[in-house]
């Protein structure tokens, strides 16, 4: 019995039909993804999280000032949140105090859930493997699964940004800005101030965004890469509090978070938030190419 | 028995473009040392349908994730369309549609939505046609009336369904389905198996894996038989039942009359083996015909028409007289054993 021998040679088939070149650099798959992730339950109720919080420190300012009566009293803000004081002059840092409040958790968490889920969600649904089979390329997966979290804390950023003007617009008088050095600026400058200071917030979680990412590449199980990041973001949130670690904390992506209130002062102290800068560009390349040299070699097997 | 599907004339072609599918040595050892595939040589020919058997465990579907180049082989190459794999995946699965181990949907998209998205994966595909493919997809495997749904909301039938969609977005000349007909009713099984012939038909060679052997052999033309990570025996479909089944390879003949002895004896002249008397019944083992074995008996290989009227002229009454063809299933019981656990 001869076994195993090769079939015999039949029927040629037909060529296929002329297709476009391979675009290397096509936005279907981006636009796709990006479409997706907004549309998710998920992120909307994320998101939703996020324009809450704004509307309930101004709620919350508004009944305490209503029952203190005097206003501006305590001035140095160390009872509370960075510029709090000032909110009841100036709706406009509700904006500033409402970034304050959700930058160290709130914000990163949700990033933390997006950038844990985007690839380890995929491999627990199995649809990872079909994406691949497509070919969506895995390099070119990971540039767009990294450029949709970056999207999302954008988008995250302004929508707390942007729930805060509108609460502070409504409950609050909205005028001329006293930056932290004394000066006065007029409040068109001081919203392009606003503005600027978002954007800085988002850069600012480009560096959990990698770290996300690249856990995400380690499993096929999205609760868990969530769980991870999160868990990693509080544990170096508390290591940067303990001032015995003083040594390893200009290390920790948070230390400089809230350096962005430097933008409110004139001139601008630019130090921190250049290390601040700095700091997640060297996250971003470190566990970028991380994820990038698990995930191109990994065996999809889910 | 139904005709496999042929595309056309014999023409003679490079033999490495005719092989759509060629692995060397192929071996897969997972992680914690679990060896899945072992040495595969296999060689799927252009145009044809070809069906990948084996027990469960047997590593089909880790050779399927090798030839889609979503996990690296741990020796030997594997070449898809006469290109490497997984090098040159970009080139290559563009023209390649497959369902891997059962489907895989964002339950929280539409139906409509998750082609939409498989679509926008492939670089190559043209979005201008998007919307007009996912809808003939769709229309193709039965969906378009539970497109709109949302695919968590899908029976398993429907998901396997969509699964086959995504496969078809676009023309493609290698479709590779990991058990393709799962969870689907019989209409279903009915559709996919014309489906698969008409795809055929069209010159798209079909890489099937299944459990169904009765499927197997209604539309395939060539099978591979894989038992504990190892290629047991790849041919055509006839070649297999011929070779591996021997002397009963031509089928077993049954012949209904009350002159049993002279039956037997008639029988016996002309090559008819291992016969059997039981009441009025005579059965045998026909001989091999010669173009496929080693002839078992000497002399040609014979007619059943002519063995039908050696026994009248004999003088034997004869009531009923039929062969049963050899099937696939004993093909494949006899290939990889009869026992039902699974190896470890
Ligand atoms: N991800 C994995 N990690 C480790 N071992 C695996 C993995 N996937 C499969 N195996 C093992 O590899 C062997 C072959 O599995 P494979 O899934 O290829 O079988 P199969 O022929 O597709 O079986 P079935 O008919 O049940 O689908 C099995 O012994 C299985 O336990
Ligand atoms: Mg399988």
């Amino acid at each position: 019995m001869s076994q195993a021998e090769a079939p015999e040679s039949e029927v040629p088939g037909t060529d296929s039909p002329p297709r476009r070149s391979p675009r290397r650099w096509s936005l279907g798959l981006l636009r796709s993804e990006i479409g997706t992730t907004f549309r998710r339950w998920r992120t909307l109720a994320l998101l939703a999280v996020l324009a809450g919080v704004p509307v309930l420190v101004g709620i919350a300012v508004k009944i305490e000032t209503g029952h203190g009566g005097a206003s501006g009293g305590s001035g140095g803000g160390e009872g509370g949140p960075a510029f709090i004081s000032q909110v009841t002059n100036n709706g406009l840092f509700l904006v500033f105090t409402s970034l304050a409040v959700t930058l160290p958790f709130f914000l990163p968490m949700a990033i933390g859930v997006i950038a844990g889920d985007s690839l380890a969600g995929e491999a627990n649904a199995g649809t990872l493997r079909y994406l691949l089979v497509a070919p969506a390329g895995r390099t070119r997966l990971l540039l767009v699964k990294y450029a949709t979290t970056l999207t999302f804390c954008l988008v995250a950023t302004l929508v707390v940004a942007c729930s805060a003007l509108a609460t502070g617009a409504l409950l609050f008088p909205l005028g001329k800005v006293t930056l932290l050095s004394g000066t006065s600026i007029s409040l068109g400058e001081g919203l392009l101030r606003a503005l600027v200071i978002a954007c800085v917030v988002a850069l600012s979680l480009t560096g959990l965004a990698a770290v996300g990412l690249f856990l995400s590449t380690l499993t096929t199980s999205g609760v868990a890469a969530m769980a991870t990041t999160v868990g990693l973001l509080i544990t170096v949130q508390i290591l940067d509090t303990i001032p015995q670690l003083h040594a390893i904390q200009p290390y920790l992506f948070p230390h400089y978070w809230l350096s962005f209130a430097d933008l409110l002062r004139d001139p601008v102290y630019w130090d921190q938030l250049q290390k601040d800068l700095g700091l997640q560009a060297l996250y971003v390349a470190v566990f970028g190419s991380a994820a990038w040299a698990r995930f191109t070699t990994r065996d999809i097997t889910a | 028995m139904p005709s496999p599907p042929t595309a056309g004339p014999r023409r003679a072609v490079p033999a490495e473009r005719e092989r759509v599918i060629e692995t060397r040595g192929l071996t897969k050892t997972y992680r914690g040392g679990q060896l899945a595939v072992d040495g595969l040589d296999l060689a799927v020919p252009r145009g044809s349908v070809f069906g990948f058997l084996g027990p469960n465990g047997s590593g089909k579907t880790t050779t399927i994730r090798m030839l889609m180049g979503l996990i690296e082989p741990t020796a030997g190459s594997a070449r898809v369309l006469g290109e490497p794999m997984p090098g040159a995946g970009r080139r290559v699965l563009p023209k390649v549609g497959a369902l891997i181990e059962g489907p895989a949907l964002y339950g929280f998209l539409s139906g409509r939505g998750n082609l939409l998205r498989f679509d926008a994966a492939d670089p190559t595909a043209d979005p201008r046609t998007r919307a007009e493919r996912v809808g003939q997809a769709l229309e193709r495997v039965g969906l378009a009336a539970a497109a709109g749904k949302k695919a968590r909301a899908y029976s398993l039938g429907m998901k396997q369904r969509l699964g086959l969609a995504a496969a078809l977005l676009q023309p493609r000349e290698l479709l590779v389905l990991d058990e393709p007909t799962n969870g689907l009713d019989p209409q279903g099984m009915r559709e996919i198996r014309a489906l698969v012939r008409e795809l055929a038909a069209d010159g798209t060679t079909v890489f099937l894996s299944s459990h169904l052997l009765d499927e197997i052999e209604q539309v395939c033309t060539h099978a591979a038989v894989m038992a504990r990570g190892r290629l047991v025996v790849q041919g055509t479909v006839a070649d297999l039942s011929a070779t591996v089944l021997g002397s009963s390879g031509g089928g077993r003949l049954a012949v209904t009359t009350p002159d049993t002895a002279d039956a037997a004896r008639v029988l016996k002249e002309h090559g008819v083996t291992d016969l059997d008397v039981t009441g009025e019944r005579v059965t045998g083992n026909l001989p091999v015909p010669a173009s496929a074995a080693p002839p078992a008996a000497d002399g040609p290989a014979l007619d059943l028409a002519d063995l039908n009227a050696a026994l009248v002229r004999a003088g034997v009454r004869v009531r009923g007289f039929g062969a049963a063809r050899a099937s696939l299933e004993d093909v494949f019981v006899q290939l990889t054993g009869e026992g039902f656990d699974v190896a470890g």
